[in-house]
């Protein structure tokens, strides 16, 4: 029943056609809207930060390279130009201290959006996403909240090496205080970000820098400039019946191709496209689970204390009896991430690991 | 242990201390403060930022201003606060002092837990700089917070419950000893990191200056970080005196230089001890003052509040200070000279206030022990109300995590915000 009302609220920006269409359950990623327009991600996410500064002067963008580079990423391009340098900053090689700013900032009733060039960064002011941030809301007892946003690449790209492949949504996740998004579409990414933007809680929000050139349709619904989704909420991407798969971010797209594979052997997989790790929609999962019986969990980080194994945690705590397999948990090989493409190939999970794992999970109850 | 950087050795208002110093000249900064000592009339042929000079502080001390314009003009004895103000200072200063005491003794009492940061003998820094500010100025201190509260208007009450874990706490006791927050008051914590107050000071000084540049408000608030010696060898520091040069932020850094961190002497850990030094840096003013003379650290304080109203941006003031009791309570004060604690507690700020004061004319003992009872008895008070007040409830616990009232972008009224039109709306144009 919740999982059934949770999918009216995430379809309530979807036309009507597309409603029809996700009921009926086999559909491919990227057709769930007729005579759509397509968006990149990084559009998405430009779009999102322009429309929400420029209906509230007091939001603000700060990072390295946002300005006159015109984003690292190319994610605020164009906003120096409309905005002026007093609302889009470039700031010093400075994480901990332009994180404290934006903190204080957000402390004095500003709203901020910190671009960490990529999330490792951020381990350089994480004292501040995490003692300043996070927890200033409950230390204060409500005085004091941080409607702060800080965003950026996550996870693993292409040959960057060791210390820029991390994936941190394990380590915010864990953290109250916190909220942590991990978008995956051009949809996912503007209206997760306007929410987050328009949040008063502090937010860490996941993108993924692959994903930035990728395409995808997008709704007229979603073009708005009041589109917003919800947090703590995720998102079926694909009905089924016989096995659940949840990830985020990039490897929704895998699960997607490695739903259709299984789909040619028969089995018929259910996606959940997580969005929202911090708070983790433990109702959606737990209905999709009682449904199909059986679970396979993805993730791009480090296996250990991951996203993947609080779903377990979760799915074994609240739905045992539904259960008719071991839960089967996919992450990253537990490494830091090598440099050799091949190496880096092992180090990920990829769509034949979800297959097979799913096949796992399928024919043990055999 | 004796060597040349033996705590005993006074870091200021010596000749000897030249050996310290590199031979290094300083070029003054390009503002004239601080070296405006026009309102002060000393003569101008003091050279007030090159190291190798004295290094006396660039303020010079009331009684020597006071014995100038004696000189110079013996129609008018120039005074530096009037009768009101001085009240107000020694009130504020005694309130301090009264509190700290009885959080000691409430300590042992077993009446408060956990970590507690005392700050007796370093008034005059707080009571200097807060007594300045308007309600709507920050101030961000760190954990030794309490009188930084006390002095920026939270009620002795508010902050001796949240001692005390209660509900009555100006944190509702969840915070504690070393995060006193008040929206009210403008006081924006109580950090247990070291060092991690001075980014978020410096993020409140940035949204003075958006404010007023970006939303056209009158805003002229400044904001004031306080912080220790220790702080000063830490990386945010120096990351926030760039950028708030950089930004020409409204924020005064004050160094409360009390030469200990823990059981670290300043000496030891730092290569030039000489903080005030490090302002010109970065492109602002650096100041030292002797922190155990309120009336000196005021009159620096007005100069720095003022430049930062003005928009010229920040200013770094080192206030040679001492803490009388240990680090914490749980701190056995073992490394610290017994004659360098005498020597200092022969400066209590409090007792040089009352020797002006009185000397001054301003106020008689009378008055100045009124003041000390009523705030004996404001401190009693206030440790009786804690002491009556209720502990939290049970679902407090939950309570307060996020400011969304239950977390899920879900909103007061119970639905998702996303799907409140009024959420959504909003003048976007792209």
């Amino acid at each position: 029943m919740w999982g059934i009302l949770g999918r009216r609220a995430v379809d309530g920006g979807f036309s009507a056609s597309s409603l029809r269409r996700m009921r009926s359950g086999l559909v491919s990623a990227r057709s769930y809207a007729a005579g759509s327009k397509e968006m990149t991600v990084r559009d998405a996410l430009n779009s999102a930060i322009d429309e929400e500064m420029s209906a509230d002067p007091k939001v603000f963008v700060m990072g390295e390279e946002v300005g006159q580079y015109q984003g690292a990423y190319k994610i605020s391009k164009g906003l120096l130009e409309k905005y002026g340098p007093e609302r889009v900053y470039d700031t010093p090689i400075t994480e901990a201290g332009f994180t404290g700013i934006g903190v204080g900032a957000a402390y004095a009733g500003l709203k901020p959006v910190v671009e960490f060039m990529t999330f490792n960064f951020s381990m350089q002011a994480i004292d501040h996403i995490i003692n300043s941030a996070a927890k200033s809301n409950y230390m204060s007892a409500g005085q004091i909240n941080v409607p702060i946003v800080f965003r950026g690449p996550n996870g693993a790209a292409a040959g960057v090496g060791a210390q820029h492949s991390q994936c941190y949504a394990a380590w915010y996740a864990s953290v109250p205080g916190l909220k942590v998004l991990a978008p995956y579409s051009a949809e996912d990414a503007r209206g997760l970000l306007k929410a987050a933007i328009r949040d008063p809680d502090p937010v860490v929000f996941l993108e993924n820098e692959l994903l930035y050139g990728e395409s995808f349709p997008i709704s007229e619904e979603a073009l708005d400039s009041s589109f917003c989704l919800p947090i703590g909420k995720a998102k079926i991407e694909r009905e089924g019946k016989d096995v659940t798969i949840t990830t985020f971010s990039k490897m929704v797209g895998f699960a997607l191709k490695a739903a259709e594979k299984l789909a040619e052997e028969g089995i018929s997989a259910e996606v959940i496209n997580l969005r929202s790790i911090r708070p983790l929609d433990r109702a959606t999962i737990n209905a999709s689970v009682r449904k199909t019986s059986r679970l396979v969990t993805v993730e791009e980080g480090f296996p250990q204390h991951g996203v993947c194994a609080e779903i377990c945690a979760s799915v074994v705590e609240e739905s045992f009896s539904y259960l008719d397999a071991p839960v089967e948990r996919i992450a990253g090989a537990d490494v830091p991430m090598p440099y050799a493409a091949n190496l880096e190939r092992l180090a990920l999970p990829q769509v034949e690991d979800i297959v097979r794992a799913a096949k796992r999970a399928c024919f043990r109850s055999k | 242990m004796a060597t040349s950087f033996s705590a005993t050795l006074p870091l200021h208002g010596s000749q000897e201390n030249r050996l310290l110093l590199p031979p290094i000249r300083l070029a003054p900064p390009p503002s004239s403060f601080l070296g405006s000592t026009r309102s002060l009339t000393i003569p101008s042929s003091r050279r007030l930022y090159h190291a190798h000079a004295a290094r006396r502080s660039p303020v010079v001390g009331v009684q020597e201003v006071v014995k100038e314009k004696k000189v110079t003009n013996s129609l008018v004895l120039c005074i530096l606060i009037t009768k009101e103000e001085g009240l107000v200072l020694y009130e504020d200063m005694i309130l301090g002092r009264s509190f700290e005491d009885m959080c000691a003794q409430m300590y042992y009492r077993g009446k408060m837990f956990g970590f507690v940061h005392l700050y007796n003998g370093q008034e005059a820094v707080s009571t200097g700089f807060i007594k300045l500010l308007t309600q709507s100025d920050s101030v961000v201190s760190t954990y030794r917070d309490h009188v930084h509260a006390l002095s920026k208007g939270v009620s002795a009450r508010a902050v001796m419950s949240e001692l005390f874990g209660k509900v009555t706490g100006c944190c509702r006791g969840q915070g504690g000893s070393m995060h006193m927050f008040s929206k009210e008051h403008n006081m924006l914590g109580g950090f247990a990191f070291i060092g991690e107050g001075i980014p978020v000071a410096t993020g409140a000084a940035f949204t003075s200056k958006y404010k007023r540049e970006v939303l056209k408000q009158d805003c002229e608030d400044v904001t004031v970080a306080f912080f220790g010696d220790g702080t000063c060898n830490n990386g945010q520091f120096y990351e926030c005196l760039n950028m708030a040069a950089l930004y020409k932020l409204p924020i005064i850094f004050v160094v409360e230089n009390n030469l200990w961190a823990i059981g670290m002497s300043h000496l030891r850990s730092t290569s030039d001890p000489e903080i005030w030094k490090k302002g010109p840096a970065f492109g602002m003013p650096g100041v030292h003052v002797d922190g155990m003379d309120v009336l000196k650290v005021r009159e620096v304080a007005k100069e720095a509040v003022t430049r930062a109203r003005r928009g010229e941006g920040p200013t770094l003031v080192e206030c040679e200070t001492y803490r009388f009791r240990g680090h914490s309570l749980a701190d056995p004060d073992e490394l610290r000279d017994a004659a360098e604690k005498a020597k200092y507690a022969a400066r209590d700020p409090i007792t040089a206030l009352k020797k002006y004061l009185v000397e001054n004319k301003l106020a008689n003992e009378g008055e100045l022990k009124t003041i000390e009872k009523k705030i004996d008895e404001l401190v009693e008070e206030a440790v009786e109300f804690a002491d009556a007040s209720p502990q939290p409830g049970r679902s407090q616990l939950l309570e307060n995590v996020f400011a969304d009232p239950k977390g899920f972008g879900i909103g007061p009224d119970g639905r998702y915000r996303c799907e409140d039109p009024k959420f959504t709306e909003g003048t976007a144009q792209v």
